[in-house]
């Protein structure tokens, strides 16, 4: 129990970053769904069951539009097969960990909870109990933050003091721990450049999974290449 | 839209969210993976971060557009170098979000 504890402590004080990210961007989602026509508790029941904010920015500003649900469901299928890496990435950590643990976490597998989790696990001294915590310390910030909004986001200055900035501050922290060779750099960079040129082509955000995986098997072929060099030498 | 609807969109939302999040985990943890796939899955990680970052800070609106010069990207050198300085994740979102507080209402005015 006492390790339990432990557990959850060190998840709470690695959430921090992202729990002060997702109150102005929850505030905002739960204004623009007020403006949409939902109320609060739909706001609110929507970031339970979904969990992913930029398929809901989208389903919200289309549902304002009247579209259809199917509609609205595919695309949100579409904005969240990024989440398909993530937890590809992520199952690397996870080995030892029974089934009925693994569906809980993977439903709290964000962009932010990934980048914080995969850096931790891999920094060692992570485990599932102290993933779980930040994510589901993420989620109910972002519950109650879209309710909020829903109920006064009108009346809060959603860009004071910076905070706007906290989540781009916390994914640029994140990269730099990525950086641990010059392979890294690379395929952040092809990537980053990647996504940049398909952002301008193609509408939506599919463009984080295509720039991603071109990029990881470039870096891919570059370490193979590399590696058969050597061995041929 | 009736409750019906929304109750449908949310539901599908959900379910399309949740299986891409959940069938990689519970398959690829419990199979024992060639060298080349851990090494891909590793090299992941950083591309997502890189792809998810750069767009925000270069380019802007519906559709994107490359937008140089933003607060964003300007606030990111400096976060960046105390990133690398501090290695410490709550130093680098505090100054970040100082930086571009700064930037935002003094030099971009």
């Amino acid at each position: 129990m006492g390790n339990l504890r432990k557990a959850v402590s060190q998840g709470i004080l690695a959430a921090w970053p992202i729990c002060l990210g997702y109150v102005p961007i929850g505030l905002a989602l739960g204004l623009l769904a007020q403006k949409a026509g939902l109320g609060p508790f739909e706001i609110g029941l929507m970031s339970f069951f979904v969990f992913a904010g930029s398929s809901q920015f989208i389903a919200v500003s289309m549902i304002a539009a009247g579209a259809a649900p199917l509609a609205i469901i595919m695309t949100t299928f579409v904005v969240n097969l990024r989440h398909l890496l993530m937890s590809s990435s992520l199952s690397l950590y996870c080995r030892n960990n029974g089934r009925t643990l693994l569906s809980f976490y993977a439903y709290g597998i964000t962009d932010e909870s990934f980048a914080v989790n995969q850096s931790l696990f891999k920094q060692g001294n992570w485990g599932i109990y102290q993933a779980l915590t930040v994510n589901q310390a993420s989620n109910l910030v972002w519950i109650i933050a879209t309710i909020c909004g829903g109920f006064f986001g009108r009346f809060v200055p959603s860009n004071a003091f910076g905070i706007d900035y906290a989540l781009i501050a916390m994914f640029i922290c994140l990269l730099v721990f990525q950086l641990k060779g010059m392979i890294y750099v690379v395929v952040a960079v092809i990537a980053g450049g990647g996504a940049v040129f398909l952002s301008l082509l193609i509408p939506g955000n599919i463009y984080v999974v295509l720039a991603s995986v071109v990029a990881a098997t470039i870096g891919l072929f570059i370490l193979n290449l590399k590696k058969t060099k050597q061995d041929s030498i | 839209m009736t409750t019906s609807q929304f109750g449908l969109i949310i539901l599908g939302m959900g379910v399309v969210t949740y299986v891409p999040r959940l069938l990689p985990l519970i398959f690829l943890s419990r199979r024992n993976l060639p060298k080349w796939l851990i090494q891909w899955l590793d090299l992941i990680p950083a591309a997502i971060l890189g792809a998810l970052l750069l767009p925000e800070l270069i380019t802007a609106g519906h559709p994107r557009q490359l937008e140089w010069l933003k607060p964003e990207l300007i606030a990111a050198i400096p976060t960046f170098v105390v990133a690398a300085y501090t290695r410490s994740l709550g130093w680098t979102v505090i100054a970040g979000m100082l930086i571009y507080e700064l930037i935002k209402t003094w030099v971009m005015h």
